[in-house]
């Protein structure tokens, strides 16, 4: 990823949001992504909670990388993450109240989320500042985006609504074990399934399109 | 002011750190492909969490209280100081245990159960012996999940099942099952 | 990382000066949101208050120390080591009533009640929930069941309160539990009756409006 003519900033941006998306493709920092899914408006609370340390923290790990010292990079990093998660969870409580009572200690957990320390030592300790943001804006993309994708069956099976509106009329009876926790893990693994599933077909027509 | 045993109950069964609140669930997936290391590495964490829930105590008490703003840097530091302590006792103790464990050992750094479980119970306002069976019943939860999914994971190798569902969404259906099992321990303490 | 070996100097003085400035923004961004945080804590708890104890346009905090209940000094809907209750007063600032957080072991997790009690009489007057994880479409009947939290609008808490199949209630100290929801209405029972029981002698001896400044 880091050669001299590297890849555009565009694809930079774009490998977190689908190619290599942390959730689908990477399978890490699974601990939020289950936990606070039940609704839409938690995810993507969550998601911008996340978006905003993990490109504070690329931007900082990236801007610093050429006077931090290779034995302590991690403790470095780790200080310069759980600052920016600290400021956003003061920041929600100050501003959403709300949103920050629904996640409650999950926001503070964004400091072991194994994406943004991921990205910093993978990433953003070896790019200039720019790329490391896009990387960061693409893969915090990337992880919002599938933060939606379970949220969104979550929701609309288990509670009938969506973004707290309701969808159905009142004889819809919720399927509530979708909004606890084993309807975490059922959703996420469905899903991967239809993934694999939909891989695996395009790799078949690929092969039969290569031997006519 | 809860007493012992539902603290111990909460932690482990009703809300399982792992099944319920999802913390930890890279080394769940990780290592739970074989009961042995999955027993011990659940050990290795129990200690952790033990050893981490005294340190955030005497932080709530002695440290905090003057400088509420680093909560979350000092638990982190402390978290990472407690696993190197954790790892140095086990190299010590039995090599052959930290070469099966490798790159799972100083990962438990970035295990959400530990700072989950420093975090909760400051927000549970525990007091330490309320903290050490809290962090007692996470540790003995974590092992308990982890120690069921190996089991079924080694007993799943050889079932005929179809190679789209191999891999990781079959362990995330496995867990989601196991998870449905747990909900069964709910109500244990509220009747009567 | 091809740079040189650096020493150890170094190693302390760099992460030292990394403590050092988050440090800095910690301090900075902690003091700025602190006062907003204090103040939607409190407008949370003063709103649920008004809410249970009726009558009530402010809130005041009390907290019991020794079986007896003073003023206290920790702000409304802050966090204390101490037992709290708050005092819901009227436009003309008279007590009304008192507002009671409890908890206790739920069907999930710990659940955090508050419910207005007015002493002498022991009545209950409002109930609401503040915290729990029930289970959606059950045991979240009880704060999403108007029927249910009805039954706290005016409930004797003495001796004490007992709970009856939905429907045969008949005394003024039983209430109606929720049907499918047993164990999260006996919850809330097993609460009340618990904090009740600590408060109603130190209430009904009086607060001693003491030490510095009402808040």
């Amino acid at each position: 990823m880091s050669h001299d003519n590297g890849p555009s900033l565009w694809s930079t941006f774009s490998a977190g949001l689908w190619r290599e998306n942390p959730i689908f493709a990477i399978v890490i920092g699974l601990c939020p992504t289950m936990a606070v899914t039940n609704t839409v408006t938690n995810a993507l609370v969550m998601g911008v909670a996340t978006a905003f340390v993990l490109m504070g923290s690329s931007a900082m790990v990236s801007a610093l990388r050429k006077v931090t010292p290779g034995p302590v990079r991690i403790t470095i990093y780790i200080i310069i993450i759980a600052t920016f998660v600290s400021a956003v969870d003061w920041a929600l409580a100050a501003l959403l109240p709300l949103a920050h009572k629904q996640l409650g200690a999950f926001i503070s957990l964004i400091v072991v989320n194994c994406i943004i320390l991921g990205r910093a030592e993978a990433f953003a300790a070896r790019n200039p500042v720019l790329p490391s943001v896009l990387d960061a804006l693409g893969m915090a993309a990337g992880f919002t985006l599938a933060m939606l994708m379970i949220s969104t069956p979550r929701e609309i099976l288990g509670s009938g609504t969506l973004l707290g509106l309701p969808l159905f009329g009142p004889r819809f009876e919720p399927w509530v074990i979708m909004v606890l926790p084993p309807g975490g893990f059922l959703t996420m693994a469905t899903e991967l399934t239809i993934l694999a599933w939909w891989r695996h077909r395009s790799a078949e027509r690929q092969a039969l399109a290569e031997a006519t | 002011m809860d007493d012992l045993v539902w603290i111990f109950a909460n932690a482990s069964v009703i809300n399982n750190f792992t099944l319920a609140y999802f913390l930890g669930l890279c080394p769940f997936f990780g290592v739970t492909n074989r009961i042995d290391t999955a027993f011990r590495l659940g050990v290795a964490n129990l200690f952790t969490l033990l050893i981490t829930s005294l340190s955030a105590t005497l932080l709530d008490r002695y440290v905090l209280v003057h400088a509420p703003y680093l909560q979350l840097i000092s638990y982190i530091v402390v978290i990472a100081g407690t696993v190197q302590f954790v790892e140095m006792a086990i190299k010590k103790l039995s090599p052959a245990l930290f070469r099966a464990l490798g790159i799972d050992l100083p990962l438990i750094t970035t295990n959400g159960a530990i700072l989950g479980l420093a975090l909760f119970q400051s927000s549970k306002g525990y007091g330490l012996v309320q903290g050490l069976v809290y962090a007692l019943g996470a540790g003995v939860g974590l092992t308990l999940a982890m120690v069921i999914m190996a089991g079924l994971r080694e007993e799943i190798e050889f079932a005929p099942i179809s190679k789209l569902l191999r891999g990781v969404a079959l362990n995330f259906f496995v867990a989601g099952m196991l998870s449905l099992a747990f909900m069964g321990f709910a109500g244990l303490f509220a009747k009567g | 990382m091809s740079a040189p070996e650096p020493t150890s100097a170094t190693l302390i003085g760099t992460l030292t000066l990394a403590g050092l400035l988050s440090g800095l923004v910690l301090v900075g961004v902690f003091q700025s949101t602190k006062p907003l945080i204090a103040a939607n804590r409190a407008a949370a708890m003063e709103a649920a208050v008004t809410r249970v104890v009726p009558g009530a346009v402010k809130a005041a905090s009390y907290e019991r120390v020794d079986g007896k209940v003073r003023a206290s000094q920790v702000a409304v809907g802050a966090s204390s080591d101490k037992p709290m209750a708050y005092a819901g007063l009227d436009k003309a600032g008279k007590v009304v009533g008192y507002a009671i957080p409890a908890e206790g072991p739920g069907f999930m997790d710990t659940i955090r009640v508050l419910y207005g009690y007015v002493p002498g009489a022991g009545t209950i007057v409002g109930m609401e929930v503040l915290d729990s994880r029930e289970t959606p479409g059950l045991g979240d009947k009880i704060y999403k069941d108007a029927d249910f939290v009805a039954n706290f609008k005016k409930l004797d808490s003495k001796p004490e309160i007992v709970g009856k199949k939905k429907g045969t209630k008949s005394k003024p100290n039983e209430i109606d539990f929720i049907t499918g929801a047993t164990i999260s209405s006996k919850a809330i029972v097993k609460i009340l009756n618990g904090s009740a029981a600590q408060w109603a002698e130190p209430l009904a001896a009086g607060a001693t409006p003491t030490q510095g400044k009402q808040p």
